[in-house]
C-alpha cells in the first residue's frame, strides 16, 4: 500500500519531469542559437507533423541533421561548451524541464496506485458477459476482481479464449481498452485498486482536476 | 413612399454596392457621385417633396447606366475576376429560369443533393417553324455559385458532383439530346476521397471526348480543372466579363511571389498577374479557345437584365444549330444554312431544325470534335524542326501508310491462311533446291580444311570467360550524385530506424532505395531512360520542339532558358521509341528536373506527337511521369487546354486499339493527372511517390482543411483505386516487361 497524499506532496515538490536531450550518433555538434532559460516548443500540429523547436544540428559524415525538442519546456541546462565539438554518441547536449500537465501527473498517480492487468498479446477484448451485465449496470468501480477470477475474453480472429485476471485483490478502477478496437500486447487493460483505497485515489483525483494548475 | 420608388431605389442601392464591389475601391469619384444622388433622392422621396418621382427615378436611372457605360471601358483583368465572383452575379438557375422555357432539376434540388454544386437539368427551348412549334429537349449541366448560397460552395464541385456530372452526359448521349454545359466555377473541390477529384475530372474529360452527342459550353468563370469536366464541347462561347484561366490570380501570385503558409500575396501582384495570365474573352478568343463572345451588358450580366438572357438563348441555340449543321455532308446546304443562322437578326426562335442525328452523324460529329482539339495551340509552342525534317516526316509518313495500312489491316488479318499458303510454296522450294543443289555438296564436303564445328572447338581448346559478370555494376547509369561523399538521412529514419545511407552506395548501387526500408529517392530522368530500356535502343524525336513564353509573362523566358541550359533539353516532355527486351515501344517521359515538370504548350504538342505516332506504328505508348507539378501556369490558357487535348489525342490512340500504359514517379499533381494521365486504364507507381490533385497548402488555402501528413502517397491512390500496382524502381524493367506482355497478349497492340 502506498500513501497516494504523499505522492502527490512529492509531485507538487518538483511539479516537473527533467527531459535530457542526448546526441543520437557521434558529430558535430552546432547549437542553434538556444539559451538557457529560453521556451521550447514540442512537435506541433493535428498529427503532430510539425517538429519542435531546433535545439542543434548534429553533423556527421556531411549528413546535418537536426536534433528537436521532444517536449513543450524550458531549457535548464545547455551544455554549450559542446558548441562546434566532436562528440560521441549518447553525449547529453541540454536538459529540458517539462512541465508535467494535470492529465500527466493524474496518469503518473495512477500508475503508481493501480495495479494495471495488461495485454498477453495483440487482440481484441472484451469483458465476459457477468462483468459486462455489472458494469453496464452501475459502473466499474462496483465489480470486485479477485485472483483467478475469469474476467476478460481475449478474441483473434474469431478465436475466444478466457482470460484470468493474475494480482491483487481489488476493484476495477480504470478500463484502458475500447470495444472492437486491436489492443498491443503488453499495454494495460484495466486498472484495479484495493477496495479500501478506493476513496483515498478519488479524492485525490478531485485534488488534482481542481488544484493543478498547468504551467510553462 | 411609393411602394414602387422604393423598389426601385433599392435596385439602385445594389447596383451601386456592385459597381463598388467590383472596383474595389477604384473610381471613388463615380461611386460617390451616384451615392450622393441616390441618398438626396432618397431623402426627399421619404418626405415625398418630389413633384414627378417617377421622373426623378427614370433620370437617376439613366445617370447610373451613363456611369456604368463609361466604366465600362476601364475595366481591368482583376475587375473582371470580382465580378464572376460576385453574389449578384447571374449564375446557371437564373439561366434556367429565363433562357430555357422550362425545366425539372434531375440532380437533386438545392441542399438536397450528392453535390449541391453541380446542377443538373433537363430543359425545353420550343421553336416554332410557320405556325408550327416544336419542343427540343436538352440536358443542362453546370456548376451553380446560387448567389453565395454557403452549400453550393461557390460552385467548387466535389469529386462525386462530376461524376454526376459524367452520368448524366450519358444519359444525354443515350437519349440523342444536346448538351448545354454551363462553366461557373472557380476550380474543382481538391480533395483525394473517392473517386478522387484527378481521377473523376480525367474521367470525365476522356468521357467526353468520345461523346456522340453535340456539347455547347457557355463559360463564365472557368478556373482550370473544375472547367474542364464539363468544358470539352463542340462550340465554346464565353461570356464577355468572364475569365478563363489554368488557376486563380490568387494562386498564381502565390506561386510567383513564393508565398509561404499563412502569407498573403499582395493585391499588386495579383492583379499583375490577372493581367499577364491574359484570361478575359477576348484574349481567349484571340487564341482561339473559345468560339464566339457573348456581349454582356455594361459591368456584368446580373440576374435583372432580361435582354442579356433573350441575347444567351439565341446564341446557345445558334451554336447548337451551327454543331449540327456542321455535321451534314453537302457543303453547299451547309454553307446557307449556316449563313442563315449567322444573320445578325435572324430571330432563331422562328428557325426550327432538328436536333437528333444519325449514327454516321454522329461519328462525323466526334471526329470534328476531337481533330478540333488537336489542332488547338500548335502556335503556343516553339517548333525549331527545319523545314525539311517536318517534310520528310510527312513525306515518309505518306509512302509508309499503304504499307501499315497493307501490313496490320490486311496482312494480319489474313495472316494465318497467308503463313500456311507460304509454309507450302516455301516447302515444295526447298525439296526442289535441295535436290538441285545435292551434287554440288557432295562434292564440297570432300573438301579438306572445312571447320563444322570452330565454335566447338573453341569451346574445348580456349580459357573459360567470365559468364554474366558479376563484378560490373548492374546498373547502365548511375547518378552523378555518387560522386560526393557524404552520407543521407532516410525520411523514415524515425519511424523505422533506418541507418545513414551513404551516398556512393545509396547513388550507385543501391539505385536510390534505402537498404532498410525500401524509401526511393528521387533519381535522375536518365536514370530510367538508360537503365529501364535496351542500351542503345533510345532514339528520340521532336527534340526541338521548344518551351516558350507565349504568354510574353515578365521574365519567364529568362527561367525558361535556365531551366533549359541546366536540364540540356528544350523542354519538360522528352519522347522516344524503345524497346525492353525487343518490345518496341514509344515513350513520353515527363521530367520533373525541368520547371518541376509542368505541361505547357510544347510539352502537350510532343505528347499528342509521340501518342499519334504510336497509333501510326502500332506501338504500345508508355507515359513515364518523372514528375509533374501541373499545368505550366505562366503559359495560362495555352497550358490549360492541354488537358482535353492530349486526352483527345490518347483516347484516339486508344480507341484505335493502343494499349496506353502510364507509370508515376516522384510527385505527380494537378492538371496533367487530371486528363491524359489520370484517363488511363493502366496507371502504376514507383514506391514513394506521391500522387495528386492539388498540394497540401493549396488544399489549406482552398478548404480551409488540414490535411494529414501521408495523405498523397501513393498507396492511398493504390486502395482508392486510381493506380493498378506499385512497384520497385529496380524492378521496372522486368514490371513493365510483364505488363506489356500480360495487357497487351501475345501481339503485344493488335486486337
Amino acid at each position: 500500500m502506498i500513501d497516494i497524499s504523499a505522492l502527490l506532496d512529492e509531485i507538487k515538490a518538483s511539479p516537473y519531469r527533467e527531459i535530457v536531450i542526448a546526441t543520437p550518433h557521434t558529430g558535430r555538434l552546432t547549437f542553434a542559437g538556444l539559451r538557457t532559460g529560453d521556451t521550447v516548443l514540442g512537435p506541433q500540429g493535428q498529427w503532430k507533423e510539425k517538429p519542435g523547436t531546433q535545439l542543434a544540428t548534429l553533423e556527421r559524415e556531411r549528413n546535418p541533421k537536426p536534433i528537436c525538442a521532444p517536449e513543450k519546456g524550458e531549457i535548464s541546462n545547455l551544455y554549450s561548451e559542446l558548441e562546434g565539438q566532436f562528440v560521441e554518441a549518447g553525449t547529453p547536449l541540454a536538459v529540458l524541464r517539462h512541465m508535467l500537465t494535470r492529465e500527466e501527473v493524474l496518469r503518473l498517480i495512477l500508475q503508481k496506485a493501480l495495479h494495471l492487468f495488461c495485454a498477453p498479446e495483440r487482440a481484441k477484448y472484451y469483458f465476459t458477459p457477468e462483468v459486462d451485465k455489472k458494469i453496464r449496470a452501475s459502473d466499474a468501480h462496483s465489480v470486485a476482481v479477485r485472483d483467478g477470477m475469469e474476467i476478460l475474453i481475449m478474441s483473434r480472429m474469431k478465436r475466444e479464449v478466457p482470460l484470468h485476471y493474475r494480482g491483487p485483490d481489488g476493484v476495477i478502477y480504470e478500463v484502458y481498452f475500447k470495444y472492437n478496437e486491436n489492443v498491443d500486447a503488453g499495454a494495460p487493460l484495466i486498472g484495479v485498486c484495493p477496495r479500501d483505497q478506493l476513496s483515498a485515489i478519488q479524492e485525490v483525483i478531485m485534488r488534482v482536476q481542481t488544484e493543478w494548475k498547468d504551467r510553462g | 413612399m411609393d411602394n414602387n420608388i422604393a423598389k426601385r431605389i433599392q435596385s439602385l442601392r445594389d447596383r451601386l454596392t456592385y459597381l463598388q464591389d467590383i472596383f474595389a475601391g477604384k473610381h471613388a469619384d463615380n461611386a460617390n457621385l451616384l451615392e450622393e444622388r441616390l441618398a438626396a433622392f432618397t431623402e426627399r422621396a421619404r418626405w415625398a417633396q418630389l413633384d414627378d418621382p417617377y421622373a426623378d427615378i427614370a433620370s437617376l436611372e439613366d445617370l447610373f447606366a451613363y456611369v456604368e457605360r463609361r466604366l465600362e471601358d476601364c475595366i481591368t483583368p482583376m475587375d473582371k475576376v470580382r465580378i464572376v465572383r460576385h453574389p449578384q452575379r447571374v449564375c446557371l438557375r437564373d439561366i434556367l429560369e429565363n433562357v430555357y422555357d422550362n425545366f425539372t432539376e434531375v440532380g437533386g434540388q438545392d441542399e438536397h443533393s450528392l453535390d449541391p454544386g453541380m446542377l443538373i437539368a433537363r430543359a425545353v427551348i420550343t421553336r416554332r417553324s410557320g405556325k408550327k412549334s416544336h419542343t427540343q429537349s436538352v440536358m443542362v449541366i453546370g456548376q451553380e455559385k446560387g448567389h453565395g448560397a454557403e452549400f453550393r460552395n461557390g460552385g467548387s464541385v466535389k469529386p462525386w458532383g462530376n461524376a454526376k456530372a459524367l452520368q448524366y452526359m450519358r444519359v444525354a448521349e443515350t437519349e440523342g439530346i444536346p448538351i448545354h454545359a454551363y462553366i461557373f466555377t472557380p476550380g474543382s473541390y481538391p480533395i483525394e476521397d473517392y473517386p478522387g477529384a484527378a481521377q473523376q475530372i480525367a474521367r470525365n474529360i476522356y468521357g467526353m471526348a468520345g461523346l456522340r452527342v453535340p456539347v455547347v459550353a457557355v463559360i463564365s468563370e472557368g478556373g482550370s480543372g473544375g472547367a474542364e469536366a464539363i468544358g470539352l464541347a463542340d462550340k465554346r462561347l464565353m461570356l464577355s466579363h468572364g475569365y478563363y484561366s489554368v488557376i486563380s490570380p490568387e494562386g498564381a501570385a502565390a506561386i510567383e511571389g513564393r508565398i509561404k503558409e499563412g502569407e498573403r500575396a499582395t493585391p499588386e501582384l495579383i492583379e499583375h498577374c490577372a493581367e499577364h495570365l491574359r484570361i478575359t474573352a477576348q484574349d481567349n478568343l484571340a487564341f482561339g479557345y473559345i468560339d464566339r463572345i457573348v456581349q454582356e451588358p455594361p459591368l456584368g450580366a446580373r440576374p435583372w437584365h432580361f435582354d442579356f438572357f433573350r441575347h444567351l438563348r439565341q446564341e446557345v441555340i445558334r451554336a447548337t444549330d451551327e454543331v449540327i449543321i456542321s455535321t451534314r455532308r453537302m457543303p453547299l446546304l451547309k454553307s446557307i444554312a449556316l449563313s442563315r443562322r449567322r444573320k445578325a437578326d435572324a430571330n432563331l426562335d422562328e428557325m426550327h431544325m432538328g436536333w437528333g442525328l444519325s449514327a454516321s452523324a454522329k461519328e462525323r460529329l466526334r471526329e470534328r470534335r476531337q481533330q478540333k482539339f488537336l489542332r488547338l495551340s500548335r502556335q503556343a509552342a516553339c517548333d525549331r524542326r527545319p523545314f525539311w525534317t517536318k517534310t520528310a516526316t510527312a513525306f515518309c509518313d505518306w509512302l509508309a501508310k499503304p504499307w501499315r495500312t497493307f501490313k496490320y489491316d490486311f496482312y494480319r488479318k489474313h495472316q494465318r491462311q497467308m503463313r500456311s499458303m507460304m509454309e507450302e510454296v516455301s516447302n515444295e522450294w526447298d525439296l526442289f533446291r535441295n535436290r538441285l543443289l545435292s551434287p554440288w555438296r557432295r562434292l564440297s564436303h570432300k573438301l579438306p580444311g572445312r571447320a563444322e564445328n570452330a565454335q566447338a572447338q573453341l569451346e574445348l581448346t580456349a580459357l573459360s570467360a567470365w559468364s554474366g559478370d558479376g563484378r560490373k555494376s548492374k546498373w547502365n547509369y548511375i547518378s552523378p550524385r555518387f560522386k560526393i561523399d557524404r552520407t543521407l538521412t532516410c525520411p523514415n529514419s524515425a519511424s523505422y530506424g533506418c541507418l545513414d545511407l551513404w551516398g556512393p552506395d545509396l547513388f550507385a548501387e543501391f539505385a536510390g532505395v534505402c537498404s532498410h526500408c525500401g524509401y526511393h529517392f528521387p533519381m535522375e530522368p536518365e536514370w530510367y531512360v538508360k537503365n529501364v530500356f535496351d542500351v542503345g535502343s533510345v532514339f528520340e524525336f521532336n527534340s526541338e520542339i521548344e518551351a516558350g513564353n507565349p504568354l510574353d509573362f515578365p521574365d519567364f523566358s529568362a527561367r525558361v532558358a535556365e531551366a533549359q541550359q541546366k536540364t540540356g533539353s528544350k523542354s519538360g516532355c522528352m519522347t522516344f521509341e524503345a524497346r525492353i527486351d525487343g518490345i518496341k515501344m514509344v515513350v513520353a517521359m515527363l521530367m520533373g528536373t525541368f520547371r518541376g515538370g509542368s505541361v505547357g504548350a510544347a510539352e502537350g504538342y510532343k505528347f499528342v506527337e509521340a501518342a499519334q505516332r504510336a497509333a501510326k506504328k502500332r506501338y504500345p505508348f508508355l507515359a513515364y511521369v518523372h514528375g509533374t507539378a501541373g499545368i505550366r501556369i505562366q503559359e495560362g490558357t495555352h497550358g490549360v487546354i492541354q488537358m482535353p487535348r492530349c486526352t483527345v489525342a490518347v483516347r484516339r490512340y486508344i480507341e484505335s486499339g493502343g494499349l496506353y500504359m502510364v507509370l508515376y514517379d516522384t510527385n505527380s499533381f494537378a492538371g496533367p493527372l487530371a486528363s491524359f494521365l489520370g484517363c488511363s486504364p493502366y496507371q502504376f507507381a514507383v514506391r514513394s511517390s506521391n500522387i495528386g490533385f492539388a498540394g497540401p497548402g493549396v488544399i489549406k488555402e482552398t478548404t480551409g482543411m488540414d490535411i494529414p501528413p501521408k495523405y498523397h502517397r501513393s498507396y492511398r491512390a493504390l486502395s482508392r483505386g486510381h493506380i493498378q500496382g506499385i512497384w520497385d524502381r529496380r524492378q521496372i524493367r522486368a514490371n513493365l516487361k510483364q505488363a506489356l506482355l500480360t495487357i497487351g497478349g501475345r501481339n503485344l497492340y493488335y486486337r
